[in-house]
Protein backbone atom coordinates (compact mmCIF):
# COMPACT_ATOMS: atom_id res chain seq x y z
CA UNK A 1 0.00 0.00 0.00
CA UNK A 2 1.29 2.97 -1.45
CA UNK A 3 1.65 5.95 1.37
CA UNK A 4 -1.20 8.18 -0.93
CA UNK A 5 -3.12 5.31 -0.28
CA UNK A 6 -2.36 5.32 3.51
CA UNK A 7 -3.61 8.53 4.03
CA UNK A 8 -6.28 8.15 1.81
CA UNK A 9 -7.49 5.34 3.94
CA UNK A 10 -7.00 7.26 7.38
CA UNK A 11 -8.55 10.98 5.58
CA UNK A 12 -11.73 8.67 4.83
CA UNK A 13 -11.80 6.98 8.47
CA UNK A 14 -11.43 10.71 10.11
CA UNK A 15 -13.93 12.00 7.88
CA UNK A 16 -16.48 8.94 8.15
CA UNK A 17 -15.90 9.26 12.53
CA UNK A 18 -16.42 13.02 11.96
CA UNK A 19 -20.34 12.37 10.14
CA UNK A 20 -20.64 9.03 12.12
CA UNK A 21 -20.37 11.21 15.52
CA UNK A 22 -22.49 13.96 14.47
CA UNK A 23 -25.28 11.73 13.84
CA UNK A 24 -24.51 9.65 17.26
CA UNK A 25 -24.59 13.44 18.73
CA UNK A 26 -27.51 15.74 17.13
CA UNK A 27 -29.75 13.00 15.00
CA UNK A 28 -29.61 9.88 16.91
CA UNK A 29 -33.03 9.99 19.05
CA UNK A 30 -31.69 9.90 23.02
CA UNK A 31 -31.98 6.01 24.92
CA UNK A 32 -35.18 6.08 26.81
CA UNK A 33 -33.51 4.75 30.51
CA UNK A 34 -29.91 6.32 29.77
CA UNK A 35 -30.98 9.23 28.00
CA UNK A 36 -27.37 11.83 26.44
CA UNK A 37 -25.00 9.13 27.85
CA UNK A 38 -25.89 6.81 25.80
CA UNK A 39 -24.34 8.59 22.93
CA UNK A 40 -20.96 6.96 24.01
CA UNK A 41 -22.01 3.92 22.69
CA UNK A 42 -21.37 5.36 19.37
CA UNK A 43 -17.50 5.38 20.25
CA UNK A 44 -17.01 2.93 22.52
CA UNK A 45 -18.47 -0.46 20.52
CA UNK A 46 -16.19 0.40 17.59
CA UNK A 47 -12.70 1.10 19.44
CA UNK A 48 -13.87 -2.31 21.28
CA UNK A 49 -14.54 -3.91 18.02
CA UNK A 50 -11.03 -1.84 16.26
CA UNK A 51 -8.99 -3.47 19.66
CA UNK A 52 -9.94 -6.98 19.46
CA UNK A 53 -10.00 -6.78 15.45
CA UNK A 54 -6.65 -5.07 16.09
CA UNK A 55 -5.07 -8.08 18.44
CA UNK A 56 -6.81 -10.89 16.64
CA UNK A 57 -4.66 -9.62 13.47
CA UNK A 58 -1.57 -9.19 15.48
CA UNK A 59 -2.23 -13.07 16.30
CA UNK A 60 -2.13 -13.74 12.88
CA UNK A 61 0.62 -11.67 12.01
CA UNK A 62 2.32 -13.42 15.34
CA UNK A 63 1.88 -16.79 13.84
CA UNK A 64 2.96 -15.73 10.19
CA UNK A 65 6.06 -14.08 12.00
CA UNK A 66 7.38 -17.21 13.92
CA UNK A 67 6.52 -19.55 10.82
CA UNK A 68 8.07 -17.46 8.47
CA UNK A 69 10.45 -15.25 10.10
CA UNK A 70 10.23 -12.63 7.28
CA UNK A 71 10.68 -9.21 9.25
CA UNK A 72 7.23 -7.70 7.46
CA UNK A 73 4.78 -9.82 9.64
CA UNK A 74 6.61 -8.94 12.90
CA UNK A 75 6.98 -4.46 11.75
CA UNK A 76 2.82 -5.22 10.99
CA UNK A 77 2.64 -7.43 14.01
CA UNK A 78 4.01 -4.51 16.13
CA UNK A 79 1.74 -2.11 14.42
CA UNK A 80 -1.79 -3.65 15.11
CA UNK A 81 -0.35 -3.88 19.23
CA UNK A 82 0.20 -0.37 19.38
CA UNK A 83 -3.17 0.78 17.66
CA UNK A 84 -5.13 -2.14 19.99
CA UNK A 85 -3.59 -0.80 23.19
CA UNK A 86 -4.10 2.63 22.12
CA UNK A 87 -8.02 1.27 21.20
CA UNK A 88 -7.95 -0.75 24.35
CA UNK A 89 -7.65 2.15 26.33
CA UNK A 90 -9.98 4.59 24.95
CA UNK A 91 -12.15 1.80 25.40
CA UNK A 92 -11.74 1.42 29.09
CA UNK A 93 -12.04 5.55 29.01
CA UNK A 94 -14.74 6.04 28.04
CA UNK A 95 -15.97 2.98 29.40
CA UNK A 96 -15.01 4.72 33.07
CA UNK A 97 -17.01 7.79 31.90
CA UNK A 98 -19.96 6.01 31.03
CA UNK A 99 -19.57 3.69 34.27
CA UNK A 100 -19.67 6.89 36.36
CA UNK A 101 -22.77 8.16 34.95
CA UNK A 102 -24.65 4.71 34.68
CA UNK A 103 -23.34 2.93 37.63
CA UNK A 104 -22.39 5.99 40.17
CA UNK A 105 -18.89 4.79 40.05
CA UNK A 106 -15.86 5.09 37.65
CA UNK A 107 -14.59 1.22 37.96
CA UNK A 108 -15.87 -2.31 38.94
CA UNK A 109 -14.54 -5.63 39.18
CA UNK A 110 -17.20 -6.61 36.60
CA UNK A 111 -15.51 -9.89 34.51
CA UNK A 112 -15.69 -7.76 31.08
CA UNK A 113 -14.02 -4.66 33.15
CA UNK A 114 -11.49 -6.93 34.42
CA UNK A 115 -11.09 -9.03 30.68
CA UNK A 116 -9.98 -6.43 29.11
CA UNK A 117 -8.19 -4.40 31.81
CA UNK A 118 -5.56 -7.70 31.76
CA UNK A 119 -6.18 -7.25 27.77
CA UNK A 120 -4.68 -3.86 27.78
CA UNK A 121 -1.75 -4.85 30.53
CA UNK A 122 -1.07 -8.61 28.57
CA UNK A 123 -0.19 -6.33 25.34
CA UNK A 124 1.31 -3.58 26.54
CA UNK A 125 3.55 -5.95 28.60
CA UNK A 126 4.54 -7.24 24.59
CA UNK A 127 5.26 -3.61 23.69
CA UNK A 128 7.79 -3.42 26.94
CA UNK A 129 9.18 -6.73 26.29
CA UNK A 130 10.57 -5.35 22.73
CA UNK A 131 11.30 -2.15 24.14
CA UNK A 132 14.23 -4.77 26.40
CA UNK A 133 15.33 -6.83 23.66
CA UNK A 134 18.34 -5.45 21.10
CA UNK A 135 18.73 -7.72 18.83
CA UNK A 136 15.91 -8.15 16.16
CA UNK A 137 15.64 -11.46 15.15
CA UNK A 138 15.27 -12.88 19.33
CA UNK A 139 12.71 -9.34 19.77
CA UNK A 140 10.58 -10.70 16.52
CA UNK A 141 10.71 -14.52 18.17
CA UNK A 142 9.93 -13.61 21.76
CA UNK A 143 7.14 -10.90 21.09
CA UNK A 144 5.99 -13.50 18.23
CA UNK A 145 5.28 -16.14 21.48
CA UNK A 146 4.35 -13.42 23.52
CA UNK A 147 1.66 -11.95 21.68
CA UNK A 148 0.29 -15.77 21.32
CA UNK A 149 0.06 -16.15 24.87
CA UNK A 150 -1.72 -12.67 25.63
CA UNK A 151 -3.84 -13.57 22.24
CA UNK A 152 -5.46 -16.22 24.91
CA UNK A 153 -7.40 -13.29 26.89
CA UNK A 154 -9.36 -12.07 23.53
CA UNK A 155 -11.57 -14.62 23.35
CA UNK A 156 -12.18 -14.08 27.02
CA UNK A 157 -13.20 -10.42 26.53
CA UNK A 158 -15.64 -11.26 24.38
CA UNK A 159 -17.88 -14.53 26.07
CA UNK A 160 -17.06 -13.54 29.28
CA UNK A 161 -20.38 -11.58 29.36
CA UNK A 162 -21.92 -14.79 28.22
CA UNK A 163 -20.56 -17.66 30.22
CA UNK A 164 -20.15 -15.41 33.51
CA UNK A 165 -23.18 -12.80 35.51
CA UNK A 166 -21.80 -9.88 34.70
CA UNK A 167 -23.30 -6.20 34.92
CA UNK A 168 -22.32 -5.20 31.50
CA UNK A 169 -24.86 -5.91 28.67
CA UNK A 170 -24.20 -9.11 26.26
CA UNK A 171 -23.96 -7.87 22.72
CA UNK A 172 -26.72 -6.53 21.48
CA UNK A 173 -28.64 -7.69 17.84
CA UNK A 174 -29.16 -4.73 15.19
CA UNK A 175 -32.16 -6.38 14.96
CA UNK A 176 -33.43 -5.25 18.82
CA UNK A 177 -32.03 -1.43 18.05
CA UNK A 178 -33.40 1.63 15.94
CA UNK A 179 -32.11 1.88 12.57
CA UNK A 180 -31.33 5.72 13.68
CA UNK A 181 -28.83 4.35 16.14
CA UNK A 182 -27.78 1.31 14.29
CA UNK A 183 -26.31 4.26 11.16
CA UNK A 184 -23.90 5.76 13.41
CA UNK A 185 -22.62 3.28 15.09
CA UNK A 186 -21.88 0.92 11.47
CA UNK A 187 -20.47 4.60 10.31
CA UNK A 188 -18.10 5.07 13.46
CA UNK A 189 -17.56 1.42 13.19
CA UNK A 190 -16.16 1.82 9.77
CA UNK A 191 -14.24 4.77 10.38
CA UNK A 192 -12.15 3.28 13.51
CA UNK A 193 -11.25 0.20 11.21
CA UNK A 194 -10.21 2.63 8.71
CA UNK A 195 -7.63 4.43 11.06
CA UNK A 196 -6.64 1.13 12.72
CA UNK A 197 -5.74 0.46 8.91
CA UNK A 198 -3.92 3.97 8.49
CA UNK A 199 -2.34 3.68 12.12
CA UNK A 200 -1.43 0.19 11.31
CA UNK A 201 0.63 0.45 8.57
CA UNK A 202 2.45 3.76 9.79
CA UNK A 203 3.44 2.19 12.75
CA UNK A 204 4.55 -1.08 10.98
CA UNK A 205 6.54 1.53 8.50
CA UNK A 206 8.47 2.75 11.07
CA UNK A 207 8.64 -0.12 12.80
CA UNK A 208 10.48 -1.52 9.64
CA UNK A 209 13.04 1.42 9.21
CA UNK A 210 13.95 1.02 12.59
CA UNK A 211 14.45 -2.84 12.44
CA UNK A 212 16.61 -1.30 9.10
CA UNK A 213 18.94 0.84 10.78
CA UNK A 214 19.88 -0.97 13.78
CA UNK A 215 20.61 -3.96 11.37
CA UNK A 216 22.25 -1.52 8.90
CA UNK A 217 24.21 0.29 11.57
CA UNK A 218 25.24 -2.19 13.75
CA UNK A 219 28.07 -3.61 12.08
CA UNK A 220 29.06 -0.14 11.58
CA UNK A 221 29.19 0.81 14.88
CA UNK A 222 31.31 -2.42 15.75
CA UNK A 223 33.64 -1.39 13.30
CA UNK A 224 33.87 2.33 14.59
CA UNK A 225 34.29 0.54 17.69
CA UNK A 226 37.39 -1.45 16.90
CA UNK A 227 39.18 1.07 14.93
CA UNK A 228 39.12 3.52 18.84
CA UNK A 229 39.98 -0.29 20.30
CA UNK A 230 43.20 -0.52 17.73
CA UNK A 231 43.68 3.49 18.08
CA UNK B 1 30.05 -38.27 8.75
CA UNK B 2 27.09 -39.88 8.04
CA UNK B 3 27.52 -42.76 10.35
CA UNK B 4 28.46 -40.50 13.32
CA UNK B 5 25.45 -38.59 13.08
CA UNK B 6 23.19 -41.52 12.75
CA UNK B 7 24.78 -42.45 15.79
CA UNK B 8 24.31 -39.70 17.29
CA UNK B 9 20.38 -39.48 16.37
CA UNK B 10 20.19 -43.21 17.56
CA UNK B 11 21.94 -42.29 21.05
CA UNK B 12 19.30 -39.52 21.84
CA UNK B 13 16.74 -40.37 24.68
CA UNK B 14 12.84 -40.25 23.58
CA UNK B 15 10.94 -37.29 24.93
CA UNK B 16 9.80 -38.84 28.03
CA UNK B 17 13.53 -39.51 29.04
CA UNK B 18 14.45 -36.50 28.67
CA UNK B 19 12.20 -34.82 30.27
CA UNK B 20 12.71 -36.84 33.00
CA UNK B 21 16.44 -36.30 32.91
CA UNK B 22 15.59 -32.43 33.34
CA UNK B 23 13.66 -32.64 36.06
CA UNK B 24 15.95 -35.14 37.58
CA UNK B 25 18.95 -32.51 36.58
CA UNK B 26 16.62 -29.64 38.83
CA UNK B 27 15.65 -31.29 41.41
CA UNK B 28 19.04 -32.70 42.28
CA UNK B 29 20.69 -29.13 42.22
CA UNK B 30 18.02 -28.36 44.32
CA UNK B 31 18.78 -31.18 46.52
CA UNK B 32 22.35 -30.24 46.83
CA UNK B 33 22.15 -26.71 48.19
CA UNK B 34 18.36 -26.72 48.95
CA UNK B 35 18.74 -22.96 48.89
CA UNK B 36 15.93 -22.02 46.71
CA UNK B 37 13.59 -24.35 48.75
CA UNK B 38 14.23 -22.48 51.95
CA UNK B 39 14.25 -18.94 50.55
CA UNK B 40 10.79 -19.69 49.18
CA UNK B 41 9.85 -21.05 51.90
CA UNK B 42 10.72 -18.38 54.20
CA UNK B 43 9.69 -16.01 51.69
CA UNK B 44 6.07 -17.26 51.91
CA UNK B 45 5.99 -17.61 55.58
CA UNK B 46 7.02 -13.77 55.77
CA UNK B 47 4.44 -12.58 53.11
CA UNK B 48 1.75 -14.51 55.36
CA UNK B 49 2.82 -12.81 58.02
CA UNK B 50 3.04 -9.52 56.76
CA UNK B 51 -0.29 -9.54 55.10
CA UNK B 52 -1.97 -10.03 59.00
CA UNK B 53 -0.39 -6.46 59.41
CA UNK B 54 -1.76 -5.31 56.06
CA UNK B 55 -5.33 -6.59 57.50
CA UNK B 56 -4.84 -5.11 60.74
CA UNK B 57 -4.53 -7.99 62.13
CA UNK B 58 -8.14 -8.21 62.68
CA UNK B 59 -8.94 -12.21 62.39
CA UNK B 60 -12.40 -11.77 60.90
CA UNK B 61 -11.14 -9.24 58.07
CA UNK B 62 -8.28 -12.47 57.88
CA UNK B 63 -10.35 -15.19 57.52
CA UNK B 64 -12.24 -13.66 54.76
CA UNK B 65 -9.33 -12.63 53.07
CA UNK B 66 -7.19 -16.04 53.68
CA UNK B 67 -7.73 -17.55 50.53
CA UNK B 68 -6.35 -14.37 48.52
CA UNK B 69 -3.07 -13.92 50.66
CA UNK B 70 -2.03 -18.04 50.82
CA UNK B 71 -3.01 -16.96 46.72
CA UNK B 72 -0.52 -14.15 46.55
CA UNK B 73 2.16 -15.96 48.59
CA UNK B 74 2.37 -18.90 46.29
CA UNK B 75 2.45 -15.59 43.11
CA UNK B 76 5.26 -13.91 44.49
CA UNK B 77 6.97 -16.79 45.40
CA UNK B 78 6.52 -18.18 41.73
CA UNK B 79 8.68 -15.39 40.16
CA UNK B 80 11.54 -16.11 42.68
CA UNK B 81 11.29 -19.39 42.12
CA UNK B 82 11.03 -19.22 38.06
CA UNK B 83 13.95 -16.54 37.59
CA UNK B 84 15.71 -18.34 40.04
CA UNK B 85 15.67 -21.98 37.81
CA UNK B 86 17.12 -19.79 34.96
CA UNK B 87 19.75 -17.69 36.73
CA UNK B 88 21.51 -21.07 37.41
CA UNK B 89 21.32 -22.38 33.34
CA UNK B 90 22.20 -18.12 32.85
CA UNK B 91 25.48 -18.42 34.25
CA UNK B 92 26.38 -22.02 33.40
CA UNK B 93 25.28 -21.69 29.27
CA UNK B 94 23.20 -24.32 30.32
CA UNK B 95 20.33 -24.11 28.01
CA UNK B 96 22.77 -24.12 25.20
CA UNK B 97 24.53 -26.73 26.60
CA UNK B 98 21.35 -28.96 26.86
CA UNK B 99 20.80 -27.61 23.64
CA UNK B 100 24.03 -28.90 21.72
CA UNK B 101 23.84 -32.08 23.41
CA UNK B 102 21.00 -32.35 21.60
CA UNK B 103 17.67 -32.39 24.20
CA UNK B 104 14.94 -31.40 22.54
CA UNK B 105 12.99 -28.33 23.45
CA UNK B 106 9.76 -29.51 24.40
CA UNK B 107 11.81 -31.71 26.64
CA UNK B 108 13.53 -28.51 28.01
CA UNK B 109 10.26 -26.52 28.60
CA UNK B 110 8.18 -29.51 30.20
CA UNK B 111 11.12 -30.55 32.60
CA UNK B 112 11.40 -27.12 33.76
CA UNK B 113 7.97 -26.23 33.91
CA UNK B 114 7.42 -29.77 35.68
CA UNK B 115 10.47 -28.91 38.56
CA UNK B 116 8.74 -25.57 39.29
CA UNK B 117 5.48 -27.15 39.46
CA UNK B 118 6.85 -29.31 42.21
CA UNK B 119 8.84 -26.60 43.56
CA UNK B 120 5.80 -24.69 44.12
CA UNK B 121 3.38 -26.97 45.12
CA UNK B 122 5.75 -28.30 48.09
CA UNK B 123 5.37 -25.01 49.55
CA UNK B 124 1.60 -26.00 49.62
CA UNK B 125 2.33 -28.05 52.83
CA UNK B 126 3.65 -25.92 54.80
CA UNK B 127 2.54 -22.79 53.98
CA UNK B 128 -1.43 -24.11 54.10
CA UNK B 129 -1.09 -25.23 57.92
CA UNK B 130 0.84 -21.76 59.25
CA UNK B 131 -2.04 -19.72 56.90
CA UNK B 132 -4.89 -22.32 58.98
CA UNK B 133 -3.03 -21.48 62.15
CA UNK B 134 -2.32 -17.13 61.44
CA UNK B 135 -5.68 -16.49 60.15
CA UNK B 136 -7.70 -18.71 62.57
CA UNK B 137 -9.33 -20.96 60.22
CA UNK B 138 -11.22 -23.69 60.72
CA UNK B 139 -10.51 -27.07 58.03
CA UNK B 140 -10.91 -30.58 58.43
CA UNK B 141 -7.47 -32.93 56.83
CA UNK B 142 -10.21 -33.29 53.64
CA UNK B 143 -10.14 -29.43 53.22
CA UNK B 144 -6.63 -29.56 53.74
CA UNK B 145 -6.20 -31.90 51.36
CA UNK B 146 -8.47 -30.33 48.56
CA UNK B 147 -6.48 -27.10 49.09
CA UNK B 148 -2.94 -29.04 48.59
CA UNK B 149 -5.08 -30.08 45.14
CA UNK B 150 -6.45 -26.49 44.00
CA UNK B 151 -2.72 -25.84 45.29
CA UNK B 152 -0.61 -28.15 42.93
CA UNK B 153 -3.33 -26.74 39.63
CA UNK B 154 -2.36 -23.34 41.01
CA UNK B 155 1.09 -23.60 40.95
CA UNK B 156 1.20 -25.76 37.37
CA UNK B 157 -0.64 -22.81 35.95
CA UNK B 158 2.06 -20.32 36.87
CA UNK B 159 5.26 -22.47 35.92
CA UNK B 160 3.74 -23.08 32.48
CA UNK B 161 3.40 -19.14 31.16
CA UNK B 162 6.18 -18.14 34.09
CA UNK B 163 8.72 -20.81 32.35
CA UNK B 164 8.15 -19.59 28.66
CA UNK B 165 8.19 -15.89 30.12
CA UNK B 166 11.61 -16.71 32.33
CA UNK B 167 13.18 -18.33 29.37
CA UNK B 168 13.09 -15.06 27.50
CA UNK B 169 13.49 -12.55 30.55
CA UNK B 170 16.51 -14.41 31.93
CA UNK B 171 18.74 -12.98 29.68
CA UNK B 172 17.64 -9.33 29.66
CA UNK B 173 19.60 -7.37 32.51
CA UNK B 174 15.39 -5.68 33.20
CA UNK B 175 14.71 -9.47 34.04
CA UNK B 176 13.00 -8.45 37.69
CA UNK B 177 11.01 -6.24 36.34
CA UNK B 178 9.91 -7.65 33.24
CA UNK B 179 8.86 -11.18 34.64
CA UNK B 180 5.97 -9.88 36.71
CA UNK B 181 5.18 -7.48 34.08
CA UNK B 182 4.48 -9.86 31.58
CA UNK B 183 3.48 -13.25 34.06
CA UNK B 184 1.08 -11.45 36.36
CA UNK B 185 -1.38 -10.09 33.97
CA UNK B 186 -1.78 -13.17 32.18
CA UNK B 187 -2.22 -15.48 35.64
CA UNK B 188 -5.09 -13.21 37.10
CA UNK B 189 -7.61 -16.19 36.08
CA UNK B 190 -5.53 -18.43 37.96
CA UNK B 191 -5.37 -15.84 40.78
CA UNK B 192 -9.12 -16.18 40.67
CA UNK B 193 -9.92 -19.28 40.51
CA UNK B 194 -7.61 -20.76 43.06
CA UNK B 195 -9.19 -17.75 45.53
CA UNK B 196 -12.38 -18.84 44.94
CA UNK B 197 -11.44 -22.60 45.08
CA UNK B 198 -9.85 -21.85 48.18
CA UNK B 199 -12.48 -19.73 49.65
CA UNK B 200 -15.45 -22.00 49.36
CA UNK B 201 -13.07 -25.16 50.90
CA UNK B 202 -12.56 -22.77 53.17
CA UNK B 203 -16.06 -21.02 53.85
CA UNK B 204 -17.88 -24.10 52.50
CA UNK B 205 -19.80 -25.19 49.22
CA UNK B 206 -23.39 -25.42 49.79
CA UNK B 207 -23.69 -24.43 45.82
CA UNK B 208 -21.72 -26.76 44.70
CA UNK B 209 -19.22 -24.26 42.58
CA UNK B 210 -15.92 -25.77 43.61
CA UNK B 211 -16.01 -28.41 40.71
CA UNK B 212 -16.28 -25.52 37.87
CA UNK B 213 -13.81 -23.30 39.32
CA UNK B 214 -11.39 -26.77 39.52
CA UNK B 215 -12.29 -27.46 35.74
CA UNK B 216 -11.74 -23.35 35.28
CA UNK B 217 -8.08 -23.79 36.69
CA UNK B 218 -7.62 -27.17 34.59
CA UNK B 219 -8.49 -25.97 31.52
CA UNK B 220 -5.68 -22.98 32.29
CA UNK B 221 -3.32 -25.08 32.69
CA UNK B 222 -4.02 -27.45 29.58
CA UNK B 223 -4.16 -24.68 27.36
CA UNK B 224 -1.05 -22.88 28.91
CA UNK B 225 1.27 -26.43 28.92
CA UNK B 226 -0.16 -26.88 25.55
CA UNK B 227 0.76 -23.54 24.41
CA UNK B 228 4.32 -23.58 26.15
CA UNK B 229 5.08 -26.45 24.46
CA UNK B 230 4.85 -25.40 21.06
CA UNK B 231 6.02 -21.59 21.36
CA UNK B 232 9.08 -23.07 24.05
CA UNK B 233 10.86 -24.05 20.76
CA UNK B 234 10.94 -20.50 18.94
CA UNK B 235 11.76 -18.77 22.46
CA UNK B 236 15.17 -21.29 22.63
CA UNK B 237 16.16 -20.81 18.70
CA UNK B 238 16.62 -17.12 19.72
CA UNK B 239 17.72 -17.75 23.04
Amino acid sequence: MNSKAVTAVGALGLAMLLVGSTIGLFVAPAERHMGDVQRIMYVHVPSAWAALLCFTAAFGLAIASLWSAKPRYDALMVGTIETGVVFNALLLAQGMIWGHAAWGVWWDWDVRLTTSLVMLLLFAGVLGLRSFVDDTERRAAWSGAATIIAFVDVPLVYFCVRWWRSLHQIQSSPETVDRAMTLPLRINAIALLLMAIWWTVFRARLAMARRQEETVSQPARIRVAERYEHA
Amino acid sequence: MNVGMQTVAAARPGLGAQIFSMIRKDLLLEWRSRSRLVSLLLFGVVTLVLFSFAADADTARLRASAAGFLVIALLLSSTLALSESFRLERENSGIEGLLLLPADPIALFYGKALSSTLLLALLAPILAPIAIVLYSLNSSVGGLLAMLGIWALAAAGLAAPGTLYAAMTSRLQSRDVLLPILLFPLVVPVLLATVKALTLILNGDAMGQLRPWTLFLLSFDILHWSLGGILFSYVCEEA
